[in-house]
């Protein structure tokens, strides 16, 4: 029954978030806009949302640039899949660990992992350890060990969906039949655990895709630059994508204005594609772990 | 297994009875699953710990953390004579709480008007897009803030102009950025956080409201004495989780949105752009070793602060 009242109150919630939607979208919409944007038009009268002339020469500099952001589009995507799945791998292992009961130590592994959410070393040790001890500047591990690996979080989200979804029976039936822990994790409870693994390996996955922190602390090296590396070189110094052209474009031959428009539209159009088919996990996988942990 | 059951449920601090059955080969693959993780919370998270001694220490980099000589308090004591400390300090608590504040508001408010929407495809659209900032990394929000903000080619100031109005330098306006800052922040993070609420929301049982109706109860009432008390606990969790990090700041936003303009410190620099920079821009080491002590150790007694108290008025929603 949908009284008068509820009506109004939907009225005013359909415009608080339209609202909102409208502000959230808007900013991306410019994006575009003016990556599409007449060079001189954009210099001229600025980023506008009806520019008076359209141009592609953004984005066809970006294609005679192709091997800078196209690399860098390539350590984007490697640092991901690499990076999510080791992350997936480790996490399940250690949460299906933890989600064994009556194991000597649980508990203080757990507090383990806990403690790491309360009190953290924070940017200058950890530097010191990954910079000195393991050298990782300049490699590629850089953009993938530090901070994204595995996080607390996740492992306590994965190891609740194991104790509280994954039948008890059933592993027990799988260990009389003489299975093993490691096929059994592999085979039985990962595959029966599909929601909260593609939650995670969402998140997971995003972390890394716009990670330009790693990038900016341990790499000098302009060629193992992600994407979002990328991005934030040219932030700081448009100059950037003259010092690292191939085909030897001279600064003031590059649309700036609108190239780094254009990159970053690059930059973020595969999210906006994958958006639709993974954002259902967001609030499924915050339903399922819940808040507390 | 139902034994240890059982056992669990019986027994308070050891172990199950069952452990006695199993020796150590029954529980070897368990801990072989667990070591990578386990090695990984050591080396990215216990093996920095010790790193923070230096913040007692006069580092150099040829004699590394351990062999550098120890000089007590004296980086404290140089961080806390500069202007500065004061300044990040300042400027990451009065963000913090304002954030918080601000977002439980904000998130709780627009939960609770999502889930009166009644057509379920606007309402899943509405959510769609409002979720949209939040994927997005602190490098990108910073082009989007720029197209509005840049000075020579910004949509505002060809709008101020336009309106005859005097073009502003934005990255230099001091009074406008806490403003900015705060705007930036909620539109990223609302999406997210009402998210977070509306899943509780959701949760509710249909019947509590079905039965208010019948009652004669408005769905203001409804509103307040059924879905806000129900919230109460994602509330206290959400808050106790961000006090917790009440003397972290957001790195990317302070850092990536401001452009790092120099101009703009006394209202954006917080803790952690100042221990970036003193780490790797103009090398402090001493001063953002301190910076970055404090903010751990303060955030840890935080945590477990607004935590003890949580226990005290309501033990159910403590986190530990």
């Amino acid at each position: 029954m949908i009284t008068r009242e509820r009506k109004r109150w939907s009225i005013a919630g359909n415009a608080v978030l339209g609202l909102l939607a409208f502000l959230a979208v808007m900013p991306f919409i410019l994006l575009v806009i003016s990556s599409f944007t007449d060079e001189a038009v954009a210099v001229a009268n600025g980023y506008s949302y009806f520019p008076e002339k359209w141009s592609m020469d953004a984005y066809r500099y970006i294609v005679n640039e192709k091997a800078t952001i196209f690399r860098a589009y390539g350590v984007t995507i490697f640092v991901t899949v690499v990076g999510t799945v080791t992350s997936l791998v480790i996490t399940s292992m250690l949460a299906y660990m933890l989600s064994k009961e009556g194991l000597p130590g649980r508990k203080f592994i757990n507090f383990m992992l806990v403690f790491t959410m309360l009190f953290s070393g924070g940017l200058v040790p950890s530097y010191m350890v990954y910079a000195s001890v393991f050298h990782i500047k300049d490699t590629i591990f850089a953009l993938i060990v530090p901070n994204m690996l595995m996080g607390a979080f996740h492992v306590i989200l994965v190891r609740n969906y194991f104790t509280n979804s994954i039948p008890r029976e059933l592993l027990e039936a799988a260990r009389i039949d003489g299975a093993r822990e490691i096929p059994i994790l592999f085979k039985i409870v990962i595959p029966l655990s599909k929601p909260i693994m593609a939650t995670v390996g969402m998140m997971s996955a995003m972390t890394y895709w716009n990670d330009w922190q790693n990038g900016l602390y341990y790499l000098n090296d302009t060629r193992l630059y992600s994407i979002q590396n990328i991005l934030n070189a040219i932030n700081t110094s448009v100059q950037f994508l003259a010092s690292n052209s191939v085909s030897g474009m001279k600064f003031s031959d590059i649309p700036s204005t609108t190239v780094r428009m254009a990159i970053a539209v690059v930059g973020i159009l595969p999210l906006i594609i994958a958006y639709p088919f993974f954002q259902k996990y967001f609030v499924k996988g915050l339903t399922i772990g819940g808040v507390k942990g | 297994m139902k034994n240890t059951k059982r056992n669990k449920r019986s027994q308070t601090g050891g172990y199950p009875a069952v452990k006695k059955k199993q020796g150590f080969a029954h529980w070897l693959p368990f801990y072989l699953m667990g070591l990578p993780g386990i090695l990984y919370l050591i080396i990215n998270n216990y093996l920095p710990l010790f790193g923070l001694q230096i913040a007692f220490k006069n580092f150099n980099y040829a004699d590394g953390i351990w062999n550098s000589p120890w000089c007590g308090m004296d980086n404290f004591q140089y961080l806390f004579s500069s202007n500065t400390a004061f300044r990040i300090v300042r400027n990451t608590l009065c963000y913090s709480v304002v954030f918080i504040l601000l977002g439980m508001v904000l998130n709780v408010t627009v939960a609770i008007l999502a889930n009166e929407i009644i057509s379920k495809k606007t309402k899943k659209l509405f959510q769609t897009l409002i979720l949209l900032p939040h994927l997005m990394s602190m490098v990108i929000v910073a082009y989007l803030v720029f197209a509005y903000l840049s000075p020579n080619t910004g949509l505002l100031n060809s709008i101020i102009t336009s309106l005859g109005g005097e073009a502003i330098n934005w990255y230099q306006e001091l009074k406008a950025w806490p403003f900015i800052l705060t705007f930036v922040h909620e539109w990223k993070g609302i999406g997210f956080g009402m998210i977070l609420y509306l899943a509780t929301i959701l949760s509710i049982s249909e019947e509590y409201y079905e039965a208010a109706t019948i009652d004669g109860a408005t769905r203001w009432q409804q509103i307040k004495i059924i879905t806000l008390p129900l919230l109460k606990p994602t509330i206290i969790t959400l808050l106790i989780l961000n006090c917790g990090s009440i003397f972290r700041s957001d790195f990317g936003l302070f850092f990536q949105v401001t452009q790092n303009q120099g101009a703009l410190y006394p209202v954006t620099d917080t803790i952690d752009t100042f221990v970036y920079r003193g780490l790797m821009v103009q090398p402090n080491i001493a001063m953002s070793s301190a910076a970055g002590f404090l903010q751990s150790v303060v955030g840890f007694i935080m945590v477990v602060l607004v935590n003890a108290i949580v226990r005290k008025i309501d033990k159910s929603n403590a986190m530990f």
